[in-house]
């Protein structure tokens, strides 16, 4: 046994160790990668879908994929311009690396980052939903910070690029049960028919409480999460912020005017 | 020790986490709902097996200078193995677990085994002496998840049981439920129900309160 704590003895085993463990590491990440990614892709597909609330409970893989395929187009924005391009591909970007990316993403200063991102992606996918040729919905990526967590989800609007069609995140880490009610269907219940924009700017955000119908404006709010103030001023920054100058609102005119 | 004992002995009689107090990070993370919690017993139960295998099988063969790490290799290899399964094949949960099933690596039942078992036996005993430990730590952390998800979400396995007041119903969630220190006091509670059965588990107190002494006027 004493043979065994010999430096050659010592190397042997570390080197004979590292290369099957690196090799059964390897062939798992290699033989697995095409289902990760495609689970990854069908994550997204179903999110996108569920934000439009075209997604039914219980549709499986195949029909999901197949929905997506059939009805849903992406493209490239350039939110500086407002305008589609095509100096990015869809299928090869990745709008997360964009962010980081110096050369691909723009510094927000203190006063212009509403939603506390400090870098906005200079390009967006967009999502559009048609239907016999005419624009039907419009889905959105937007994210921004919450208490614990950057919240990414999705916005879906109507064909008028003012009315909500539905709001979902697909990704964060709020506090279960208070800031995580986020997920909760039945707020996400609330969203649909509310409108973004009045005639001065971006008006759409929660209340605190919740909304008296009665009031003017009623029609841009939605009721806040009880016991999560700061994930609701989150939701609010965060859509006032991709809604706003900043975000989309180019984009949207330009749609509007038919020169996107 | 027999097959059977080194089994179960595990499970109620050296349970991990109740007798030893290993592995109570992760209790107290993955538990708040109990499909989680489920795949992450699974997850660990499968590294401890095939740990405790891998290194029983090599035993006589690890320098002792480097058995930690020699140790810590295999592990940490069969972890990302688990996590790459699931990213495959389960999505929505291992997007749950996100972080945790690498910190399988850290959980000191893992590495507890490996060196407290495996390295002094063979590789069959250890394998079974892995999958014990697993099912150990797996009753402590169905417990607290099945106490957690129905008082605090008021449903199990996802389906709802007690109607929250957020989906129209009567029940008020308990929120300290949701937060991982609840865990703390239920393995507190699982423990002591562990050892009021059990009154071997007892340990001897540390030191012994003197009776109480006549009081005195202060001078």
């Amino acid at each position: 046994m004493a043979s065994n704590d010999s430096i050659k003895k010592t190397l042997l085993v570390a080197v004979a160790l590292c290369i099957v463990c690196s090799l059964i590491v390897s062939s798992a990440a290699v033989l697995l990668k095409p289902a990760q990614v495609k689970n990854k892709a069908l994550d997204r597909k179903s999110n996108i879908l569920a934000a439009a609330g075209m997604l039914e409970p219980g549709q499986s893989d195949a029909e999901i994929e197949q929905e997506f395929a059939s009805k849903i187009t992406a493209k490239i924005v350039d939110i500086e311009s407002g305008r589609f391009t095509n100096e990015v591909k869809v299928e090869n970007f990745d709008p997360r690396k964009a962010e980081k990316n110096p050369e691909t993403s723009t510094d927000l200063s203190d006063a212009e980052d509403q939603a506390n991102i400090s870098r906005r992606g200079d390009y967006a996918i967009v999502y559009l939903v048609e239907n016999e040729g005419e624009l039907d919905k419009l889905i959105l990526p937007v994210h921004g910070a919450g208490l614990w967590s950057t919240l990414y989800g999705f916005l879906a609007l109507e064909s008028d690029l003012n009315t909500v069609a539905g709001l979902g995140f697909y990704e964060h880490g709020e506090t279960p049960g208070l800031g995580g009610e986020v997920d909760n269907p039945n707020w996400k219940g609330l969203w649909p028919g509310k409108k973004v924009y009045d005639d001065g700017g971006v008006a759409i955000g929660l209340a605190k409480g919740s909304v008296d119908t009665s009031k003017p404006g009623a029609e841009h709010r939605v009721d806040g999460l009880s016991g999560a103030t700061l994930t609701s001023n989150g939701v609010t920054n965060l859509l006032q912020f991709w809604m706003g100058e900043m975000g989309y609102k180019k984009f949207l005119a330009n749609l509007k005017s038919g020169e996107a | 020790m027999s097959m059977k004992e080194t089994l179960t002995g595990p499970v109620f009689n050296n349970n991990p986490i109740a007798l030893q107090i290993l592995g109570i990070c992760s209790a107290l993370a993955v538990t708040s709902s109990l499909k989680v919690t489920l795949v992450m017993c699974v997850s660990v139960i499968a590294v401890t097996a095939f740990s405790n295998l891998a290194v029983s099988a090599i035993r006589r063969h690890i320098p002792n200078s480097i058995r930690i790490i020699v140790q810590m290799v295999i592990i940490a290899s069969l972890v990302i193995v688990v996590d790459q399964v699931l990213k495959a094949y389960f999505y929505a949960i291992s997007k749950q677990l996100s972080v945790f099933v690498g910190l399988i690596i850290t959980n000191c039942i893992v590495m507890g085994r490996a060196e407290g078992f495996a390295m002094k036996n063979g590789p069959l005993a250890s394998f079974i002496d892995g999958i014990g430990n697993g099912l150990g730590y797996s009753v402590v952390l169905l417990f607290v998840a099945f106490v957690r998800e129905l008082f605090g979400s008021g449903s199990l396995f996802g389906l709802e049981i007690l109607q929250t007041v957020n989906n129209g119903g009567w029940y008020v969630p308990n929120g300290l439920l949701l937060l991982p220190p609840s865990a703390f006091f239920l393995i507190g509670f699982f423990i002591w129900g562990l050892r009021a059965w059990k009154t071997e588990q007892v340990e001897e107190p540390e030191f012994k309160i003197c009776s109480n002494t006549r009081a005195q006027e202060a001078l």
